[in-house]
């Protein structure tokens, strides 16, 4: 799977307070050489945080991080050099052409669009034939191809992207994610943020963020194994009435919408599910269907949270 | 409370009520570029209508239109029963709208931005107080009524502003990305506020980019390129592009 | 080097892609000189004076007539004592009082030399200073064409009195305050704008984090400024001379060095405000009222700082633009050179470097 062992990234008991809130609470997490690694939460989880600290571009209150081998304190200018960073809500210089945008961000970091041409090829192939359009007129997913071709023209060892598919419609979103597993099919070691559960799925190991606290980190099919309880889908032809009705229910314990479906779990962890229907009947349903089903990292999100 | 009896099959129920959005065929064009290609479709009273595109399909030029804020370049739009033509007035009066990026006051507390926009519909000091009352107990959220807005979660904010949003019972409320960013749970919360709005009667135009959020509504449309590509309830999308969910009939329109 | 050319460069773009801050650039200089050139207008026409003549012989007739005939005054009284000659500027209807004094005529024989003494209400003090210097032309031309034409060796003396701002403040006043205005908006407000941009837009955040050195990035945001500011100041020097017939009686290149180390100074404080701005709004502001008003109205541009509150005077002294003012002023009008400037010409270096050194102190490699 992974062809190397090594950590690239480490993170040791990482702290980080502002004036007020303390953004970051203790954590630790370390990124293999060549891995696809996700940071997964809702907004204000720390992650914007973490990723501005391990980008030296903030200081750590307490703890341990280091790239490369190198302390992000110390090091910074070593660090800054070999990393590609993606900020969130990146918008590129709007003023600027795409080629302009690219070959100025090639020329502050030394290089030329033609030196490292194949890295991005794949990306700025499609947004080549736009090349003469101010970045401001772009749609977003070609601002976004555009500004990961920012990112990697230099041929960073590692790719840090904070929240990049965050308002990108799902066909964006989806293109995106098919760039970054050929990115890392080329050996570059991509740490990144998002607020989408499902895009867990696309990383090689997550780490579930919430409140500045790391939930839960392993691969995604280790998270969903771990899940440790059965959950099951209900639905019926009133799914607000039957939220309603599930969650006034003895048995029932957690009760989550879940596209057509309901997602519910119970306190004795065991449902006669004949019984149920029978149940809901009785107060009105009809068309009910009900199975057993796997959770998914968005049902481990939600258990985990709570 | 007993809404089964009469909830019985939200669809059909669905099917003998008003329109409360007429669309037919609306144009908006941008010099040569149509944002709006021919729309045509209606929204009945109380559905939950998903308003679904890739970014720059021209949802939000629709939205713009159907809330009253920029003219169609042609095309008839009635919206709550109104002219959207003559009487953009009334129909601002019978909407609530919501989105991700402007949603309240950060320097005002949860009470001040409450009044506020009581006060903008013109609502009497009476209704205000009372519906400031029954909402911060709806919401739970007693407690943190003076303090400020900029200082609760972005889930908190979220539902105040939907629950702003509706304060002045609109006929529709016009949401838009209203989930971004919101983690799981509460994002759960905010979709049974929706249903509880839509079940009292109130009409939700949403739009989204979590996919599993277009099997809540009622119906959804998908918008490509300035046309709609497919308006049915999400079992019907999905039969109709043979998808296991909505994500994948999402990316067969849009691709 | 390369990386810098590149930075500079792609400074050039944003500038001249914003046609707002086009405008700003050009067209507010431009607009600036030729407002103020417009109030402080030198042409003359229908200005009253008086004429206390103590000799009443056939040249201070003549002269008179001369003066009246001009088109530019009216004779609007003669005047019999020294008494009078305060009541009727009291009155503020007349402009100017031209004094002949006893046996004019005479003396001129004589002598070869007689003086005539013109006394202008110089609280208008470029109006004074006008009319003050056509009544000067009016009397020489007539001493050269008419006296010396038939070969008498005469001369008369003009002795200008300015009446209630015997220096003459205000005159010209409007090219050297315009200049330090222009320049402290082109350079400080720009830059301090142009930063926080980058900081607002989150592509700070990735130019931190590339090799770029927090040095060049400020000196590459800095250049184009200083060009354009430059440029600037060129084309108020050039206005007010060949519009407004402002002289130069310095040396021009002296003056824009000066003028080169002012811009310096104002670049230096737009990094600095740059430096505790995080949004383009917060440099706005800081620029407007830390920078603007204060240039305006406390560097003795409009309000003479000796008439102000002391500690407004205070308060002044710490205005780079002060020092500007009088620098300018004495290089083109005086023609003074840096013997006499130089402890304001130190005054404005010094800032320049105490500017650099707290804002590069300032300048954080890192966001926060």
């Amino acid at each position: 799977m992974i062809k190397q062992t090594k950590h690239i990234i480490k993170v040791n008991q990482l702290r980080k307070s502002y004036e007020k809130v303390e953004a970051v609470k203790g954590v630790s997490f370390s990124v293999s050489n060549g891995e696809l690694f996700g940071l997964i939460g809702p907004d204000g989880a720390g992650k914007t945080s973490i990723f501005r600290i391990l980008t030296t571009l903030m200081f750590p209150t307490d703890g341990n991080v280091s790239m490369m081998d190198l302390d992000v304190v110390k090091d910074y200018r070593f660090i800054r050099n070999n990393l590609g960073y993606m900020p969130q809500r990146f918008s590129l210089y709007q003023d600027l052409s795409v080629e302009e945008n690219l070959a100025f961000f090639a020329r502050i970091f030394g290089t030329t669009i033609e030196e490292n041409y194949d890295l991005i090829k794949d990306i700025y192939i499609q947004i080549e034939p736009f090349k003469k359009r101010l970045a401001g007129q772009l749609s977003g997913g070609m601002k976004q191809k555009l500004a990961l071709s920012c990112a990697l023209i230099h041929s960073p060892e590692i790719l840090i992207l904070d929240e990049p598919t965050t308002g990108v419609d799902a066909v964006s979103r989806k293109e995106f994610w098919e760039m970054l597993i050929r990115l890392k099919e080329k050996g570059i070691t991509i740490l990144v943020s998002t607020p989408y559960m499902d895009e867990a799925n696309m990383c090689d190991r997550v780490a579930l963020i919430q409140n500045g606290e790391i939930m839960s980190i392993d691969t995604p099919a280790k998270i969903i194994d771990d899940f440790g309880r059965k959950l099951w889908a209900v639905k019926s032809d009133n799914i607000y009435q039957l939220i309603l009705d599930l969650k006034k229910m003895e048995s029932v314990d957690t009760v989550f919408p879940f596209g057509e479906y309901l997602h519910i779990t119970s306190k004795a962890d065991e449902f006669n599910e004949e019984r149920l229907i029978s149940d809901l009947e009785k107060v009105g349903h009809s068309n009910i269907r009900i199975q057993q089903i796997k959770a998914n990292i968005e049902d481990c999100f939600m258990q985990l949270m709570q | 409370m007993h809404f089964s009896a009469y909830m019985v099959n939200n669809i059909t129920m669905i099917k003998n009520k008003e329109n409360i959005i007429e669309v037919k065929d609306l144009v908006k064009k941008f010099g040569n570029f149509y944002a709006n290609d021919h729309l045509t479709f209606e929204v009945k009273k109380g559905e939950i209508f998903g308003f679904l595109g890739a970014n720059g399909a021209g949802k939000t030029t629709a939205i713009r239109i159907l809330s009253g804020l920029s003219y169609p370049t042609s095309g008839d739009v009635m919206v709550a029963g109104f002219d959207v033509y003559k009487e953009r007035e009334k129909v601002k009066k019978n909407i609530g709208y919501m989105s991700q990026k402007f949603s309240l006051y950060e320097d005002l507390t949860v009470k001040e931005n409450i009044r506020f926009y009581g006060g903008i519909y013109g609502l009497s000091n009476k209704y205000i107080k009372e519906k400031t009352e029954s909402m911060l107990e709806r919401l739970k959220m007693k407690d943190i009524q003076h303090s400020l807005i900029g200082s609760l979660p972005l889930g908190w904010k979220q539902k105040i502003a939907f629950s702003v949003a509706i304060f002045h019972n609109p006929k529709i409320v016009f949401l838009d990305e209203p989930t971004g960013g919101v983690d799981p749970i509460t994002r759960r919360d905010f979709w049974e506020m929706i249903y509880e709005a839509s079940n009292n009667g109130i009409t939700v135009f949403v739009t989204t980019h979590y996919m599993d959020e277009a099997e809540y509504c009622d119906r959804v449309s998908i918008m490509d390129r300035g046309k709609i590509e497919g308006l049915d309830t999400p079992g019907g999308l999905k039969k109709r592009f043979k998808s296991n969910n909505m994500d994948e009939v999402f990316l067969k329109i849009a691709r | 080097m390369k990386r810098f050319l590149g930075f500079v460069k792609k400074e050039f773009h944003h500038i001249f892609r914003d046609y707002r801050t086009m405008l700003i650039l050009f067209g507010m200089p431009i607009a600036q000189i030729l407002i103020f050139g417009y109030v402080v207008s030198n042409e003359i026409t229908d200005v009253k004076i008086g004429i206390y003549d103590k000799s009443k012989d056939d040249i201070t007739h003549e002269i008179t007539n001369k003066i009246t005939s001009s088109g530019f005054f009216i004779l609007h009284e003669n005047l019999n004592s020294d008494k009078e000659i305060e009541q009727a500027f009291k009155k503020g209807i007349i402009r100017e009082v031209i004094v002949f004094e006893p046996n004019f005529a005479e003396k001129l024989h004589r002598d070869g030399t007689a003086s005539v003494q013109i006394i202008a209400d110089a609280s208008d003090a470029n109006t004074a200073n006008i009319v003050t210097n056509y009544t000067k032309g009016i009397i020489s031309s007539y001493m050269k064409n008419e006296l010396m034409a038939q070969g008498y060796p005469y001369e008369i003396i003009p002795e200008v009195r300015m009446l209630y701002n015997n220096e003459l403040k205000g005159v010209y006043m409007f090219v050297p305050g315009t200049m330090a205005l222009i320049l402290m908006l082109v350079s400080a407000m720009m830059t301090s704008i142009s930063i926080a941009r980058e900081k607002e837009m989150g592509t700070m955040e990735v130019l931190l984090v590339s090799p770029l050195r927090p040095l060049p990035i400020v000196i590459g945001k800095v250049i184009p400024y200083m060009v354009l500011s430059f440029i600037n100041a060129v084309v108020i020097i050039a206005l007010s001379y060949f519009v407004f017939a402002m002289p130069i009686q310095g040396n021009l290149v002296f003056l824009l060095l000066e003028t080169l180390l002012f811009i310096f100074m104002a670049l230096s404080l737009g990094i600095l405000i740059s430096t505790v701005s995080e949004s383009q709004m917060v440099a706005m502001f800081i620029s407007m009222f830390a920078l603007m008003l204060p240039t305006m109205l406390l560097s003795g541009f409009i309000f003479p700082i000796e008439n102000m509150p002391k500690v407004l005077q205070w308060i002044s002294s710490i205005m780079p633009a002060r020092y500007f003012i009088v620098i300018v002023k004495n290089i083109m009008i005086k023609g003074s050179g840096i013997g006499v400037i130089w402890k304001e010409t130190l005054v404005v270096a010094g800032m320049t470097i105490l500017f650099l050194i707290v804002s590069i102190k300032k300048f954080k490699v890192r966001l926060e």
